[in-house]
């Protein structure tokens, strides 16, 4: 019994790695931007349908691993530079429009190109298998995807926490004025910024491609729960991405064992209550 | 150096230069007075191009700033220290000044330690745990790492006790000795005779006034005539 809970857990665990990624880096595009994205769930999915290409082609997922997230990033730098960049100065309500817009098109482009039905990514060859400790079996993939995940959110706190792009991105959150004062080129800051976030969605999208394959209509269901996800942990906030995505992934699944009609209710009621006691969030900053 | 020529500026609608010309010549100190509202703050925020300037030239060494962004008129060797300071609060003293560190400077991290000790015992602690003089120093100190030709400072001492103010007095006359032009906007005119070459007065978006240190000082007449109640 105690190991069920134990796989639920880790399964959880896996999960909420995957929504802090994904989470993460709308948090890092609000925080410095003041930007809604409504696209972000839309360029997950671009990641698992960049997966699902990258392997079918060269059968190598290493390489979807690596090209997948970049793809994106770059898909995103250009929208950036093209269209997004024009619209940071109007209110919320016309980002959420655009962007909306954008998620939309995106949807329907990937069923133009990759059909209406969702599709399966084989495990790579080489992270088959479980995992034995003694009577618990835990499959390789999950652990990769939990361990992958963590040197990734490391690597990017030691991107926002040790470099000097991190002290600008952290800087422009307070004040995009006084970085461009002292000399920073704040539009490529942002370039940079929104190309890095919503590449983190896309690098989500691949490492969740082999448990659940690549569906086209995944984009309003990733972008909600991206949502619940900041709301918790609190807007901006690289911790609050990281225990609200571990929190909602965890309950997640041990309510899917538990009462798995209620898993969804439960995140909700849960980010209900984070506003009421704590309205900026766990993590976030008044 | 920096030479302005009519410039007229708007915050949206309202019309606050109406034709404001001044210029600061090489390692000069000249101060910019004038009652609260004035432009003062206006004529600073429009050399680094944060407010609407349509009419009129703004020259550094001969090169036009006017319709560059911020960043780029920072980089051509304008710094601004703006009367919020703009010290980042989540950010340490150290990154607060990293941030702006610039290849090549004539200032680097090294001389503002040794210029500004006090901020180098501070340099872990976060940019809103200082006092206000603390962080008027790290607002000049990080203008410095910029390298810039000239520096412009609003209201630098504003809000600080005596001393810390004769402080701000010494770290002043330090940047003259440097040989770096300064345009400084102040309400303190005990802190402007210390320091100024030259003396500009602004009164409702027009300069009504500009005479040399030492004119300045035998005219107690101007004082009353335009900055009464400031002095």
């Amino acid at each position: 019994m105690l190991n069920v809970y134990l796989f639920q857990i880790l399964n959880g665990l896996g999960l909420g790695m995957i929504y802090f990624l994904i989470s993460v880096g709308l948090t890092l595009i609000f925080g410095l931007l003041n930007f809604v994205n409504f696209a972000h769930g839309a360029f997950f999915l671009v990641g698992s349908y960049l997966c699902y290409t990258l392997v079918s082609l060269t059968g190598n997922f290493w390489l979807a691993l690596i090209a997948g997230p970049l793809l994106v990033a770059l898909l995103a730098w250009a929208l950036e530079r093209s269209l997004i960049q024009r619209i940071y100065h109007l209110p919320h309500t016309f980002q959420i429009l655009v962007t909306l817009g954008i998620a939309l098109i995106i949807q329907e482009l990937s069923i133009m190109i990759w059909g209406p039905v969702g599709k399966s990514i084989p495990t790579p060859e080489a992270l088959q298998g479980v995992v034995r400790i003694g009577n618990f079996a835990y499959p390789y993939y999950r652990l990769f995807l939990i361990g992958f995940s963590a040197l990734v959110a490391v690597v990017l706190w030691l991107l926002l926490e040790r470099t000097r792009f991190g002290a600008l991105v952290r800087a422009g959150s307070e004040s995009t004025e006084m970085v461009s004062l002292l000399g920073s080129n704040i539009f490529r800051l942002f370039s940079i910024t929104f190309a890095l976030g919503v590449g983190l969605a896309g690098l989500a999208g691949v490492l969740s491609a082999p448990l659940r394959g690549a569906h086209p209509f995944i984009g309003p269901e990733v972008l909600g729960l991206a949502f619940v996800v900041v709301v918790i942990g609190g807007m901006g906030s690289f911790t609050g991405a990281l225990v609200a995505g571990l929190i909602v992934g965890v309950v997640q699944s041990l309510m899917t064992s538990l009462w798995p009609q209620g898993a969804s209710l439960m995140i909700y009621a849960a980010m209900a209550v984070v506003i009421l006691l704590r309205p900026h969030g766990l993590f976030g900053r008044a | 150096m920096l030479e302005i020529k009519d410039i007229h500026s708007y915050y949206g609608k309202s019309h606050v230069l109406e034709g404001v010309s001044l210029k600061v010549g090489e390692g000069e100190l000249v101060t910019l007075l004038g009652r609260n509202g004035a432009g003062k703050t206006t004529t600073l925020k429009s050399i680094m191009g944060l407010v609407d300037t349509p009419a009129g030239s703004i020259e550094l060494n001969g090169q036009s700033l006017l319709g560059q962004p911020p960043f780029r008129i920072a980089r051509q060797g304008v710094a601004l220290v703006p009367e919020h300071r703009g010290i980042f609060s989540i950010l340490s003293v150290e990154e607060n000044l990293q941030i702006a560190v610039r290849a090549g400077s004539r200032w680097q991290m090294a001389d503002i330690y040794r210029w500004f000790p006090r901020l180098e015992e501070r340099r872990r602690n976060r940019g809103n745990a200082l006092s206000g003089g603390e962080q008027q120093m790290l607002a000049i100190a990080r203008a410095l790492l910029n390298d810039p030709r000239i520096l412009l400072l609003d209201e630098p001492t504003e809000g600080l006790a005596p001393v810390i103010v004769d402080e701000i007095v010494k770290i002043l006359k330090a940047i003259r000795e440097e040989g770096l032009s300064v345009l400084l906007v102040e309400q303190n005119l005990r802190v402007c005779e210390a320091v100024a070459d030259r003396h500009y007065i602004l009164e409702q978006g027009h300069i009504v006034y500009t005479a040399s240190a030492d004119d300045f000082r035998d005219d107690p007449g101007v004082r009353d005539r335009y900055l009464a109640l400031s002095a």
